[in-house]
Order: C-alpha cells, then sequence, then structure tokens
C-alpha cells in the first residue's frame, strides 16, 4: 500500500517534483521547499513565484516571479539570481540544454544562455508558452496563429508554423519529430517538424494544461478530460488516425495533472477533487495513491527511480507518495 | 490579517471605462491609497500615472482572442485569461480584482472573458462595468466614437465626473443623453472622482438582482439607420455570419427579425444607435422561449451590446435570471420567488438597429398558455 507523507505548505502549488533525491515543492506564494534527509525552505522573490522548471542538468530549480526575477536554486539553500526584467510578471519558463534557460512575459521571449549572454525574441502577438528541443539551442514559442522556431544561439532563421486561434503550452517530442500546442479551444495542435503536418487532437471538455510524454517518448499523457488522454506517438504518422488511451476513467472529475512514469507504461493522475491515481498503458490497472477530498492537483511529478511521487494542490496540500513500504 | 478567513469562491472583478482624460487614473490611484479594508489586484493598460507601488498592479498588452467557433461576437482577452490565473496563484493576497481598459477599449471581450474561459469563470465573477465620462466632453465623445457610446451602453455604474466643469444645464443635457443610451445603469456625479468607493466597487450587478427594482422610463423607439456595430471593424475572413443587419440574408430561418425598413427615419440624421429596450410578461413556457432567444442572440447578437432578464418559468417555483453580451447568453435559477413578489418576467435589452416591435411581440409569443 503507498503510504502518503503530507507536507506542511501554504497556498497554491505550482510545481512539485524531485531534484535528485530531493522533494521540492514551489508555491505561488513565494516559497520553494526542498525535502531530503533534512529541510530547506527558500523564498528567493519578493513576491510571488509563477513558474518553476527543473534545470536540465538536474541540479537546480529554476523560479520566475512577478518580481520580474529568474533565480535558480537548490537543495543546499543556495539561490543564484540569473537574470531580471523589472515590473514584468515573467510566468514562462524553459530550460534547455547546456544551461540555457528561456522565460517570458507577454510578446516577448528571452534566452539567457550559461554564460549569461541573453537574446530577445519579440513577437505580434502574446507567448503562450515556450519548449525548448530535445537537442539543439531550438526554442518553440507557442503564440496566437501557430508557434514560431528560432534558433537560441546562432543566427538562423527562424521557422513559422501556423494554425489560427491562441496556443498556450508547448512540447517537443522527446526525438525532436513533433511540436506540440494546447490551444484556448479545449484541444491540442500538434505539427510534424519534418513537414509541418498539422494534427489535431480535439473533443476535451476541459483545456489541456497539463502534459507529459511516456517512457522513450512513446504517448503523450494530457490532462483536461475525465480520464488521462493518452496519444501514440510512434510509427511514421504519430497520432494522426489513432485513437487516444483513456486511463483512469472517472464519471464525472477531470483530470488536472499528469506525470508519466521514467521507468514503465504507467501515468500518475491527479484530479480535480484531490485524488492521486496510477494507471498502467497496457491493462488500465489502476492503483489509488491518494484519496479524493481534497482541492484540485496542481502538480506532480516523479523521482528518477519511480518510487515516490510528489504532489501539490491548488490550496495547502502537497505531499510526497512512496511506493515501496519503508 | 485575513489569513484565517475562507477567501470566497469566486473573485469579484470590476471592469474600468472611461474614454481618455475622463479621471479612469484618478479614480484607479482613489480606490489604491483609500483605506476601505479590501486588497485589490489591480491589472491595468499600462502603469503610466498609477503612482502606487504595489504588487499586485500589473501590467497587461491588450490581446483580443477570436475564437474558432464561427461566432463573430465571440472574442476574449486572452491577456486577462492569462493574469486571473497568475493571480489565482496568489489567492489569499488580494480580495477583488480591478481591470482597467484602455479609453478606447471595446468592453464586450472584457465581459465576455469573464463568460467564456472556464477556467476564469471558476476562478471569478464579473462584479459590474464602471464608466468614468467627463461632464465636459462626454457629449462631443458620443458624437465622434462608438466605443464611447459602447461604453456607456455596456455600464452597470457611470460617473459622470468633473461636475464642477460644467453648468447645471449642461449637466443636466449630459444625464439624459446618458440615460437615452443606457437608462439602467446606476449614475453617480463627482469632482475629481470624489465618490464613495463603496458606490462604485462590489456592486453586484452582474448579479442582477437590481432589475426588479428598476422602473426605466421607456424610450420612444424609432429605427434608425444600420450602423456597424463594434465587432464589424474585425476580420470575418473565416466566419461564416455576417454582421448582424446584413445576416438577414444568410439565414433562412430568421424571417420574424427581418429588420423592417419601411419606416426607417433618416431624415434627420441621428447617429445615436444606441437604444434599450425593456420587455415584459407573466409566466413564460421555457419551450418557447429559450428556441427564441438563442435565435435573437445568434442573428442580432452583434447589435446586443448587453441583456439582462428576471424570468418566471410556469410551474418553476425558481426565479430564472439570464444575461448575455452579444451572442452570448448565460442563465441559471437563482432562488424561490418570494409570496410577496409579483411572478413577472422582464427582459432588457440594450443595443444597436433592434426591432423594439419584432423582439416585443415575439418575447409575447412565449407567454406560458
Amino acid at each position: 500500500m503507498p503510504i502518503v507523507a503530507p507536507m506542511d505548505v501554504d497556498g497554491f502549488v505550482v510545481r512539485a517534483g524531485f531534484l535528485g533525491d530531493a522533494a521540492y515543492v514551489a508555491t505561488g506564494e513565494g516559497a520553494i521547499h526542498f525535502v531530503a534527509v533534512g529541510e530547506t525552505h527558500l523564498a528567493p522573490h519578493k513576491n510571488g513565484l509563477l513558474a518553476a522548471e527543473l534545470s536540465t542538468d538536474g541540479t537546480s530549480l529554476i523560479t520566475s516571479g512577478d518580481d520580474g526575477a529568474i533565480y535558480a536554486s537548490s537543495p543546499d539553500g543556495s539561490s543564484e539570481l540569473l537574470a531580471e526584467r523589472p515590473r514584468k510578471w515573467i510566468d514562462l519558463i524553459a530550460c534547455g540544454p547546456n544551461g540555457a534557460v528561456a522565460f517570458a512575459s507577454g510578446r516577448t521571449a528571452w534566452v539567457r544562455l550559461s554564460d549569461g549572454r541573453e537574446k530577445e525574441f519579440a513577437h505580434d502577438r502574446a507567448v503562450g508558452g515556450i519548449a525548448f528541443a530535445p537537442k539543439g539551442l531550438r526554442l518553440a514559442v507557442s503564440r496566437y496563429d501557430g508557434a514560431t522556431l528560432w534558433w537560441a544561439g546562432t543566427e538562423g532563421k527562424p521557422v513559422n508554423l501556423t494554425w489560427k486561434g491562441a496556443h498556450l503550452g508547448t512540447s517537443f517530442s522527446p526525438d525532436g519529430k513533433y511540436l506540440v500546442t494546447a490551444m484556448q479551444e479545449n484541444a491540442l495542435h500538434g505539427w510534424r517538424l519534418s513537414d509541418s503536418q498539422d494534427m489535431r487532437m480535439t473533443g476535451y471538455p476541459a483545456k489541456v494544461k497539463s502534459f507529459s510524454w511516456s517512457v522513450k517518448g512513446k504517448y503523450l499523457a494530457t490532462s483536461g478530460a475525465n480520464a488521462a488522454i493518452v496519444w501514440p506517438f510512434f510509427g511514421k504518422t504519430g497520432p494522426m488516425g489513432q485513437t487516444p488511451l483513456q486511463l483512469g476513467t472517472r464519471s464525472d472529475v477531470l483530470v488536472t495533472a499528469v506525470a508519466c512514469h521514467p521507468k514503465e507504461e504507467v501515468v500518475a493522475l491527479g484530479y480535480q477533487d484531490g485524488m492521486v491515481m496510477m494507471s498502467r498503458f497496457e491493462d488500465n490497472a489502476e492503483v489509488l495513491l491518494r484519496r479524493p477530498g481534497g482541492h484540485p492537483i496542481t502538480s506532480l511529478g516523479w523521482d528518477n527511480a519511480g518510487l515516490r511521487l510528489a504532489f501539490g494542490s491548488e490550496k495547502n496540500e502537497a505531499g510526497i507518495i512512496s511506493l515501496q513500504d519503508g | 490579517m485575513s489569513a484565517t478567513q475562507e477567501t470566497p469562491a469566486q473573485i469579484p472583478v470590476t471592469v474600468l471605462t472611461g474614454y481618455l482624460g475622463a479621471g479612469k487614473t484618478t479614480l484607479l490611484n482613489r480606490i489604491l491609497t483609500e483605506n476601505h479594508g479590501q486588497r485589490y489586484a489591480v491589472i491595468v493598460n499600462e502603469f503610466g500615472e498609477v503612482g502606487i507601488d504595489n504588487d499586485l498592479l500589473v501590467e497587461s498588452d491588450e490581446e483580443i482572442f477570436e475564437m474558432n467557433n464561427g461566432c463573430i461576437c465571440c472574442t476574449v482577452r486572452g491577456d486577462l485569461i492569462r493574469t486571473v490565473q497568475n493571480l489565482m496563484k496568489r489567492k489569499g493576497a488580494f480580495d477583488a480584482i480591478i481591470v482597467e481598459t484602455t479609453g478606447v477599449a471595446d468592453p464586450a471581450p472584457v465581459a465576455q472573458t469573464f463568460f467564456m474561459d472556464d477556467d476564469v469563470r471558476a476562478a471569478a465573477k464579473l462584479d459590474a462595468v464602471v464608466a468614468v465620462v467627463d461632464a465636459r466632453h462626454v457629449l462631443q465623445r458620443l458624437e465622434d466614437t462608438q466605443e464611447a457610446e459602447d461604453q456607456v451602453a455596456f455600464a452597470d455604474v457611470i460617473l459622470i465626473n468633473k461636475t464642477d466643469l460644467v453648468s447645471a444645464d449642461e449637466l443636466r443635457s449630459v444625464e439624459a443623453r446618458i440615460r437615452s443610451i443606457n437608462p439602467y445603469a446606476v449614475l453617480h456625479h463627482s469632482e475629481r472622482c470624489g465618490v464613495d468607493i463603496a458606490k462604485v466597487l462590489d456592486r453586484g450587478a452582474f448579479d442582477l438582482d437590481r432589475i426588479l427594482s428598476l422602473d426605466p422610463h421607456f424610450l420612444e423607439h424609432g429605427h434608425h439607420a444600420h450602423e456597424c456595430s463594434p465587432d464589424c471593424d474585425h476580420d470575418h475572413d473565416s466566419h461564416d455570419h455576417g454582421c448582424g443587419p446584413s445576416c438577414d440574408h444568410e439565414h433562412g430561418h430568421c424571417e420574424a427579425e427581418k429588420h423592417d425598413h419601411g419606416d426607417v427615419n433618416l431624415e434627420h440624421e441621428d447617429r445615436h444607435s444606441v437604444k434599450s429596450i425593456s420587455l415584459t410578461a407573466g409566466d413564460l413556457d421555457p419551450e418557447m422561449f429559450f428556441p427564441w432567444i438563442n435565435q435573437v442572440t445568434q442573428i442580432q447578437g452583434p447589435n446586443i451590446l448587453r441583456m439582462k432578464g428576471i424570468l418566471a418559468f410556469k410551474d418553476d417555483p425558481q426565479r430564472y435570471v439570464i444575461q448575455g453580451v452579444h451572442m452570448i447568453v448565460e442563465g441559471d435559477h437563482q432562488r424561490d420567488w418570494k409570496n410577496d413578489e409579483p411572478r413577472e418576467s422582464r427582459l432588457v435589452f440594450i443595443g444597436r438597429d433592434l426591432n423594439w416591435d419584432v423582439l416585443k411581440a415575439n418575447f409575447k409569443a412565449c407567454a406560458a398558455e
């Protein structure tokens, strides 16, 4: 039976997960908690914290806030200011190869390279999401009416991908072949990058806010329905013409967060009512990890071994679920 | 200080509109500096002259999102969706939200955001649209610009500011002109926005409870030359609905709502196209009413700026409240009719080129047998 160890947090959990052995929880109130053998509590931002991402090398947690600052914080208690845009609310972050960090506010995205150099990418309309390609310093910016692929390290020409509507969060498939965006209209959009072929993934009753690629990138699990909607991305045509898996279906409770297991074809699901469950792709086998009765789950994150799952909700709830006894 | 207090499920939102120079910033500065015990998160278009250093003051560039649903009026403010979502990460830090719009902003997408985006709806509810107008210049603005008229038409509360700069006669004509556009809004007079803040904020105007207590003077109605609705400036490229008046040709099923050009009075030029209409009836038949209201808002949506109503349905012990902005209609049961309350259905439209007679006849036809 899984064991739930609650953590003492205030407010909205922006992100929960693991940095090496340490569990972390970052809250909208601005607190960053690291829990390993001991506990470390940091609050680098002046006010609230809006976004958090693990650095690609897995050594620090990059956060941004409504103070316009971007910090890299570690379980040893250190926080380093990486960049600052005074008076801007920095609500989007992405971490790329070689210590690159991208961040965005309004219509502008910036990339800070590890040597401290910064590049600015301006757009006509608001930036909805940012993501680095798995290889090379390539940044995808989703925006109104499509997405733009920029080269962050060189002066290469940007590539524009067009699809009408407002594109929000975005993610590259781990093999770099596809770019997926969540749209304002309760749908996912995707492009096969080799030929800019459009893919529409529709039918969601709510906006897709959480997505997670399964081990080896074979599937993309998404929130936004009363089950995790899991799209196949293997084969030549990816999800085109395919029916997604529907895992952890409940009659009328929406899935609000998903996190694929790092080693197995299993997804952890967080629901609107605070319930957390995991489900296996192969046979829909389900394991209840946390009972319902709380606030909507906002974030889930596995440790590298796939034995512990950190979670957080919209209000004063976070914790670590251990799959193994003791 | 209110850590133990439960935050309300939906944060109230006040939208502040008004032409450039009307006094919006003065009002905002008063709201932010006065000691009223409320903590506001304020979304402004430009930090500009808001001289307050408040960590819950956020600048937001207007981003109009058209929805891919074929509805030309269904535009929302993408930047507001994003900002409200960001504010919800600090839900305990404020009690209410104020959205300041630019002087020339169309208020519809702002209001529609609070109806159309599920996340925003869950987090926040529109409390009132407050328009600040400058007593000395408003008449000219209303002549010159459709935006100024839209702002007045949309408002739940109108603050006639700078009253010290006009004579009593001038003020009376300003008031009459504003009333002719929007007889349902609450009017306040002020100098330098010196109004009791409680009269402007937390009004619950979108709760619609006020409607029954209002007794609007019915306006002389007349037909006017068609004027394009605010939305007609937008791209229509991918949508199959045309703008309101012309869409008569495209919809086979809208005969009943066809504009009757027979008695259009073009002899004197009247640019004041916004009118309001109040319809009353007793118990309604829901099987008649809902198809009708859907048809009206689908076909005439571009011309309907605001629609509000409290309705009595046959064999239904509860009051049904309905409201709309352009093509968006939202309704829900509110509470039981009280014993001493007359079961009366009342529906108010504020818009352009609405055919009073046809609306009235069709509304009456929805009466329960």
